[in-house]
């Protein structure tokens, strides 16, 4: 495992809202009950007048937030990933997506890195389902700077945004002074055998099944793909070019999220053989997550052996 | 039932016309494109009238005057009643209604905010534009404007979930800013309300959740006219008007009947329609 400093992606996002609140007016930050698991009960004590608890309905504040979107206002909706994307999906759809308003869809509990709490609230879906809205921009960062810095962007863009965060602390990948761009993909390595791809949590992940696999003698490039839309076209150019395999890495179904993604632009503008690593289109179960990545194997010594196996030609399994 | 406030006869008159009017071109507008929802657009005509020529603080010069009332048809299936009304106020020319529904056309199959001048809020999804005017009145809450946001809803709307989440967090709330009318005409898509879903008591279940309401014939101006008065004057909760509709009102053959919920007259339906109607505007 990792030996860098873990902090939790929420806790990121709490700090930098009280700031951000300090800074903007404009921004409203919306609860669903879990305030204390956003971490947004800082802001709402800093700022009562700009915080509204909806109580335990998520349509109710998805929906409250496209009206306060109209207003002129910047409503940050906060809740678990699986009760915003599907839960309160029409209502991002059609009152949002489609009305194209300021409303930002921020998220924990994405992916099985939830574990213990079972199935109901692995959100394994939810990349697949925002990115197929029009006018929506997808952010997954990878760790609390990540959080930090791109949540700012995010509330600057004009637009529709879904955000998602982990729920357990994460390995910090980047320095304080890490510049992120939405939409543009960070190389946090370089190598010309495969390179990987990878979204969110599993961006640490990737990092250390890449040194795994430069112990075998493979030099992997890694992506940190944290805008999965729109998706960085060129840096994707640039890997299906420079190298005969491209690795996908998701705490997602491979169905509909960065592995499709991915794959849509591959094939249609530079083929090469894109294998997707994530969860393969199964409800897993209740437990620790490093057992669960083990089982579908996403923990590093897993992906390590399936990337230099794919290199090899053995058949994607 | 006697009238808080006297009005201006000519006032009425106005209302009463344009009440006719909006019916007409609802009529006019469903015929042509030939698809269409005409019973609740002609069952929220004097409602529409009351609020486009009367109640609503709006510019149409300025549709997007931050300081202007809102106004959210939650019933947007309902919307050709709202695009006459627009086009009479003055947010677009009148022929702009006959490319109703058709391609290229800024006149929707159910509205869109983003192609349409006057219109507040994307809606035709039931049971979301109460929650939509919630945000909208706590953004004023925030905001400190003075705006006052008015929801239209259906009986469809009332059988939605998130109307009634809406409902609770305005109550709890307080937001006095919020005005609802309920456009109750006790009919749905499969039939009469009362053989599919009921939605009685209405009253009673409003006032649970802290709402103060009020009950009046939703075709007679001076009952709304009073009702709407006593809605954006009243403190402390938002305010719920229950409206007693006829779906269809003013044609005939469509009144009551849940088979025009979502059914275009043929030419010879239209041209009778517009016959009884012209015969009401004369009266």
């Amino acid at each position: 495992m990792s030996d860098r400093p873990k902090m939790m992606q929420r806790a990121a996002f709490g700090n930098a809202l009280v700031e951000l609140g300090e800074q903007n007016p404009r921004i409203v930050v919306l609860d669903a009950d879990i305030s204390s698991s956003l971490y947004t009960s800082q802001f709402a004590k800093r700022f009562p007048e700009r915080h509204i608890n909806f109580g335990v309905a998520e349509q109710n504040m998805v929906i409250g937030a496209a009206g306060l979107a109209t207003t002129g206002l910047i409503p940050l909706a906060c809740t678990y990933a699986t009760f915003a994307t599907m839960r309160a999906c029409e209502q991002i759809r059609s009152f949002i997506c489609y009305a194209k308003l300021n409303v930002k869809i921020v998220c924990s509990h994405g992916g099985l890195e939830v574990g213990w709490d079972g199935p109901t609230h692995q959100a394994t879906e939810d990349v697949a389902i925002m990115r197929a809205m029009p006018n929506m921009t997808v952010v997954v960062p990878a760790d609390a700077v990540g959080t930090s810095a791109l949540i700012r962007q995010v509330v600057e863009h004009d637009g529709p945004v879904y955000f998602r965060m982990g729920r357990n602390p994460t390995p910090v990948i980047y320095d304080p002074g890490q510049e992120f761009k939405i939409g543009k993909a960070l190389q946090l390595r370089d190598g010309e055998d495969v390179t990987l791809v990878a979204m969110g949590v599993m961006v640490s992940v990737a990092l250390e099944a890449a040194e795994l696999l430069a112990r075998r003698g493979i030099q992997a490039r890694l992506l940190d793909m944290h805008t999965i839309k729109p998706l960085d076209e060129n840096a994707l150019s640039a890997a299906a070019k420079d190298t005969p395999l491209i690795v996908t890495l998701e705490d997602h179904n491979i169905i509909g999220g960065l592995g499709a993604a991915v794959a849509e632009f591959v094939t249609a503008n530079r083929p090469v053989p894109v294998l997707r690593i994530g969860v393969p289109d199964v409800f897993a179960e209740s437990g620790d997550p490093l057992l669960l990545f083990n089982k579908y194997a996403m923990d590093a010594g897993s992906i390590a052996a399936r990337v230099a196996a794919a290199l090899k030609g053995v058949p994607y399994a | 039932m006697g009238h808080s406030m006297e009005y201006d006869p000519g006032l009425l008159a106005t209302l009463h016309r344009q009440a006719n009017q909006i019916r007409q071109e609802s009529i006019r507008m469903i015929a042509a494109a030939g698809t269409g929802h005409p019973g609740g657009a002609l069952s929220e005509a004097d409602i529409l009238a009351a609020l486009y020529f009367s109640v609503l603080r709006i510019d149409p010069q300025n549709p997007h005057w931050p300081d202007r009332d809102r106004f959210i048809l939650s019933k947007g299936h309902a919307c050709a009643g709202l695009y006459a009304a627009l086009a009479l106020r003055g947010y677009f020319p009148i022929e702009t209604l006959a490319t109703f529904r058709r391609f290229g056309s800024i006149l929707q199959g159910h509205p869109d905010m983003t192609k349409t001048p006057g219109v507040d809020m994307t809606t035709g999804p039931l049971g979301n534009g109460l929650g939509a005017g919630v945000g909208m009145a706590l953004g004023a809450r925030i905001t400190g404007r003075k705006f006052r946001v008015f929801v239209l809803i259906g009986d469809g709307d009332a059988q939605e979930g998130c109307t009634w989440e809406a409902s609770m967090l305005a109550g709890f709330q307080k937001l006095s800013n919020l005005v609802c009318i309920y456009d109750y005409n006790h009919s749905q898509v499969d039939g009469p309300t009362y053989e599919i879903l009921s939605l009685d008591p209405v009253v009673e279940k409003w006032q649970a959740f802290n709402w103060a309401v009020r009950v009046i014939d939703g075709h007679d101006m001076p009952d709304i006219l009073d009702a709407l008065a006593w809605a954006v004057e009243h403190r402390d909760s938002p305010s719920l008007i229950v409206a007693k509709t006829i779906k269809g009102k003013g044609v005939s053959f469509m009144e009551d009947q849940a088979a025009w919920h979502g059914k275009a007259p043929n030419v010879e339906q239209a041209e009778q329609a517009l016959k009884e109607l012209m015969q009401e505007e004369q009266a």
